[in-house]
């Protein structure tokens, strides 16, 4: 009863401090750099945690996994108009490689691919240029690529066909209008992003005009440049093959999307299952192996990854 | 250049910028002068334009009223005759190593080339202790070092004059005491002439030879102020600073 009039009744009264009752405390001074006496300081890790921190060995592992799944699957169904098996499609694959024709098809694929995107890549270098010059330039790249980037480049394969007949011309038109907008956009939006702290120390230099832009801006903006650039090639690459599925042959030579239209229409799929397979290859190969070499040399290096 | 003549005179300057919804007078009518071989400080609380002020000297803005004149030519467009050294810590380049960044800002401004500016590189490098990391990267490097390098690049263009936006600011107590300390220690050396912005008195005493107190919104110079040579001296000093910013604050809000 008495406590509780203590709580409700002096609310204002400073609680009774506690006396200094600890004792004064002696203070602490060590030498330190002695713990060479301590149990375990470095210790390697066992064969197996190395090998399994191996990223490229996990991923091996799973495609092992998936192609033994495909082969029984493939050899349950039975069925090569299907589903052919992995062991049928790797041997269609191999012999269309040794007998030349995937590898002259996917050449002919990268030939126009390159072609397109070269081009692409300049008219983006144009745009962007454009852009930074002036705030009108500015708005003019904004509005083009907000409207043409969602516009499958596909969709301009009909127009292309009447304007540029059957051939080369209509695919290359196709794989600019792919490649641009993706390209300008990023190469847009990195110029924009780099700091201008760092403009100013370019400044401070003494560089300006073309000099700032190629010493400063360029590398400054170089992750978003490469984001552009792989983006740009994912477009192409699958726009290319699309297209080509749609009409492949000019001259009597058609790249890989035809190759895989034909053999579907002679009812060979194993072959078309091979096609596939270097549609993958082909970009797995440029995406892991040469964008990320230049990834791994340049931004990695430079610690800029975005 | 004759001893009569000061190195930096800023001549009745007001700077004005614009924000998307104000004209903004960031200083105004500011004068001093910079001699050869001074540490002249610029100090104030925030708001009184001494970065503004820098950035003016530096070149990237014009005074819309006055003149800044370096060694009697007018300032008109930034130039490696005025290095800065910024606050931030990505002012290196970062795709640069330690050594590249500082060959790079003395090929590029055409004052080196080649062996002559690898040689200068390396020794202003060992001048603030990075010999060691000279083939690094910046990311790899502490906020510290980092501006080691800034001041080690300043330094290797030999300028008429050393800008310094806070560039010890964003760097924790203990890093920025020993920076403090190095930086007096170059100065020692090489008696370069450095224009110094701090927003922070002890500095501004421990670094400078020669303060100039500006008052916020917009800044005016308060006072010229010589900088104080004994530990007691310095205590009066900053405290004499510190009431004279401290007593308008208190008269501005009694007057709120």
């Amino acid at each position: 009863m008495s406590s509780a009039r203590v709580l409700t009744g002096a609310p204002l009264t400073v609680p009774p401090r506690p006396a200094a009752v600890e004792p004064i405390r002696p203070e602490i001074v060590r030498e330190t750099g002695q713990a060479h006496g301590a149990p375990v300081v470095e210790k390697p890790l066992s064969v197996f945690e190395r090998l399994y921190n191996q990223a490229w060995l996990r991923k091996i592992l799973i495609l092992v996994l998936l192609a033994g799944i495909w082969e029984a699957y493939g050899r349950y169904l039975d069925n090569d108009l299907l589903f052919p098996t992995f062991s049928a499609t790797m041997e269609a694959f191999f012999r269309a490689v040794a007998d030349g024709t995937l590898p002259a098809r996917a050449w002919s694929s990268l030939k126009v691919l390159l072609m397109g995107y070269a081009a692409g890549v300049v008219l983006a270098t144009l745009l962007t240029g454009i852009a930074i010059a002036s705030r009108i330039g500015t708005d003019f790249l904004e509005t083009l690529t907000s409207m043409f980037n969602p516009l499958p480049a596909i969709a301009l394969l009909p127009l292309a066909l009447i304007w540029f007949g059957l051939g080369n011309g209509s695919l290359i038109f196709v794989l600019v209008h792919s490649v641009t907008w993706a390209i300008a956009l990023n190469t847009h939006s990195g110029f924009l992003s780099v700091s201008r702290t760092l403009r100013m120390v370019g400044r401070n230099y003494g560089l300006s005009g073309p000099r700032l832009i190629g010493k400063i801006l360029i590398p400054a903006a170089f992750p978003s440049i490469l984001t552009g650039l792989k983006v740009g090639w994912a477009f192409a690459w699958r726009t290319l093959i699309a297209a080509e599925l749609v009409f492949g042959v000019s001259s009597g030579a058609g790249g890989l999307g035809w190759f895989i239209f034909e053999n579907k229409n002679m009812l060979d799929i194993p072959n078309v299952f091979a096609g596939l397979l270097t549609v993958i290859l082909i970009g797995l190969v440029v995406e892991n192996l040469i964008f990320q070499t230049i990834e791994r040399r340049t931004i990695q290096r430079w610690g800029m990854q975005a | 250049m004759g001893t009569g003549q000061p190195l930096l005179e800023v001549d009745g300057v007001t700077l004005r910028y614009k924000t998307p919804d104000h004209l903004v007078t960031a200083t105004y009518r500011v004068s001093f002068k910079v001699w050869p071989g001074d540490r002249f400080v610029l100090l104030g609380p925030s708001g009184c334009g001494k970065s503004t002020l820098l950035k003016a000297v530096g070149g990237y803005m014009a005074p819309t009223e006055g003149e800044i004149r370096l060694k009697g030519r007018s300032v008109t467009e930034p130039g490696p005759d005025r290095m800065m050294v910024f606050q931030e810590f990505d002012q290196l380049l970062p795709w640069k190593t330690v050594r590249q960044n500082v060959i790079f800002a003395l090929e590029a401004s055409g004052r080196l080339k080649g062996r002559e500016a690898l040689e200068r590189a390396n020794l202003y490098i060992d001048k603030v202790n990075l010999t060691k990391f000279a083939d690094s990267y910046p990311h790899t490097l502490s906020g510290g070092m980092k501006q080691r390098v800034a001041i080690a690049r300043g330094m290797a263009m030999e300028p008429d004059i050393l800008l310094m936006d806070e560039p010890f600011a964003a760097l924790d107590a203990l890093t920025r005491r020993r920076m403090q300390d190095e930086l007096m220690m170059l100065w020692e050396e090489t008696r370069f002439t450095v224009l110094f912005v701090t927003h922070s008195i002890p500095e501004a005493i421990k670094l400078g030879s020669r303060i100039l107190l500006l008052s916020p919104h917009p800044g005016e110079v308060k006072a010229e102020l010589n900088s104080a040579a004994t530990p007691e001296a310095a205590l009066r000093l900053e405290s004499r600073i510190q009431q004279m910013l401290f007593s308008e604050e208190i008269e501005e809000a009694e007057n709120v």
